[in-house]
């Protein structure tokens, strides 16, 4: 197994990982965790196929494409979190439930 | 001399992909919060560990300052005011009800 | 007693743990389905086709043309700028929204800073300034760039923010300003550049490092603000801190909850 091949596993592992944890969790800041580790895990899996073009030096257009994509999943994430605090505030608690209403 | 190298290349990269994946685990399942988002933190870092072994410097740069600082401060400062409403709730007697899954 | 199981296994099975969403047969479905997104995927990596360097010598053909060095910067701010230009304007977009949900809260320091960590902010923030800056020029050569540099920034705007847990009140003046001048030139440097050479974004080749370097600058600047404003999670200086965040809230619900 090649090196790049072994981070693109770690990649489908990581964003498998944070998918279970994504449906699995009820806490909401949980769901945000699992998001972020899911999302790392896509942009790890980006740039190791992209360090397997032939050539000394890796493709930039990924690097560029990943870069992007850490600082729109900041935001997306410091906005869920301001939603989750609004939550917070507005019902009195994180946890998600099966309660059907009465 | 250069099989060295490459040996120890790969065990540098087996350790570091074997440590991501063992801390993602731990932080999806641990029990406390507060530990979850330190973990998280320092997954942050080994990823930064792991973009530089991509040979992906500027995302190097970019996920230690933003993945592992910034995200990690946006989490706890996010958990400090939700333990701070939760505890000004209970202050006020409030009930809390369950939030309604409205799907 | 095996009948008194089979009994009680529907139960088990569909039994909720208070910090699971799912039940236990929902939560074996759940890692069944994604060990099957896992072979999938680890499969289709097994018989990728073999690989091109289409791109690579594409960049690294017009890498004279694009006035900087760093083949990423060349990526991210000249043969991909529109995408760059769009992630500037999420990020704005990301930090009114977040603007729109609540007032800030109230930050938190009750007391004055300790002196110690006055003294940690006096050190270090002529040095997170100095390091942000050079890493701004730095992108054009060498591994950096605005996105990096305004990370760093930001990570000394939190530092600030968190020490002294005050707005200077020529602050709140300004930060619509810096929010948006980094979108803003952007913008009007895509449309000077339509006018001179016809093409949205297409930079007139001698003029093309110059014009990058300015947008950069703008956007490291624009970048600090938005991330250091969403730490700080509302916007900033409406409320004090003794009544809460209550003044200008909306209420979201009909029935009236006293908050």
């Amino acid at each position: 197994m090649t090196v790049p091949n072994m981070y693109a596993l770690v990649g489908v592992g990581l964003l498998c990982m944070g998918l279970y944890g994504l449906v699995m969790h009820s806490h909401l800041v949980r769901k945000i965790l699992a998001l972020n580790v899911s999302g790392s895990g896509v942009f790890l899996f980006l740039v190791a196929l992209a360090d397997q073009t032939p050539g000394p030096t890796p493709d930039p257009v990924p690097h560029a494409m990943v870069l992007t994509g850490i600082v729109v999943a900041v935001s997306a994430t410091a906005l869920a979190l301001a939603l989750a605090c609004r939550i917070q505030q507005v019902n009195g608690t994180l946890r998600l439930s099966d309660n059907e209403p009465e | 001399m250069d099989n060295f190298a490459n040996y120890g290349a790969f065990t540098l990269d087996a350790i570091l992909a074997l440590v991501l994946l063992t801390l993602a685990w731990l932080l999806l399942r641990s029990r406390d919060l507060f530990k979850a988002i330190v973990l998280f933190i320092s997954f942050g870092l080994l990823m930064s560990l792991a973009w530089v072994r991509l040979k992906a410097i500027d995302i190097a740069l970019a996920e230690a300052a933003i993945g592992a600082g910034l995200t990690g401060a946006l989490f706890l400062s996010a958990l400090g005011r939700i333990r701070q409403y939760s505890r000004k709730d209970r202050r006020q007697q409030k009930t809390s009800r369950p939030f309604r899954n409205r799907d | 007693m095996t009948t008194e199981f089979s009994k009680k296994l529907p139960e088990i099975m569909t039994r909720r743990s208070a910090e699971s969403l799912l039940s236990r047969s929902g939560q074996a479905m759940t890692i069944i389905g994604v060990s099957l997104l896992a072979l999938i995927l680890g499969y289709s990596l097994w018989t990728l086709p073999p690989f091109s360097d289409r791109m690579v010598t594409l960049v690294s053909d017009n890498m004279a043309i694009s006035g900087v060095e760093n083949p990423v910067t060349a990526v991210l701010l000249n043969f991909r700028g529109y995408d760059t230009l769009l992630e500037i304007g999420v990020l704005l977009l990301a930090v009114v929204a977040v603007f729109s949900i609540a007032p800030s809260p109230a930050l938190l320091a009750t007391s004055p800073p300790s002196p110690m960590a006055t003294l940690l902010l006096r050190l270090l923030l002529p040095f997170v300034v100095l390091v942000g800056g050079y890493i701004l020029w730095v992108g054009s050569y060498a591994p950096g760039g605005a996105f990096q540099a305004g990370a760093v920034l930001a990570a000394g705007g939190i530092l600030f923010t968190t020490v002294t847990a005050r707005w200077h009140p020529l602050a709140n003046k300004a930060i619509p300003f810096a929010m948006g001048a980094g979108l803003l030139i952007f913008v009007l440097v895509a449309l000077a550049t339509m006018m001179v050479t016809g093409n949205f974004l297409q930079y007139p080749e001698t003029r093309a490092g110059m014009l990058i370097l300015l947008i950069e600058a703008a956007a490291t600047m624009s970048i600090a603000v938005i991330l250091t404003l969403l730490f700080v999670g509302g916007e900033p200086g409406e409320i004090s801190p003794a009544q809460g965040e209550n003044k200008h809230t909306v209420s979201f619900n009909k029935e009236n909850r006293s908050e």
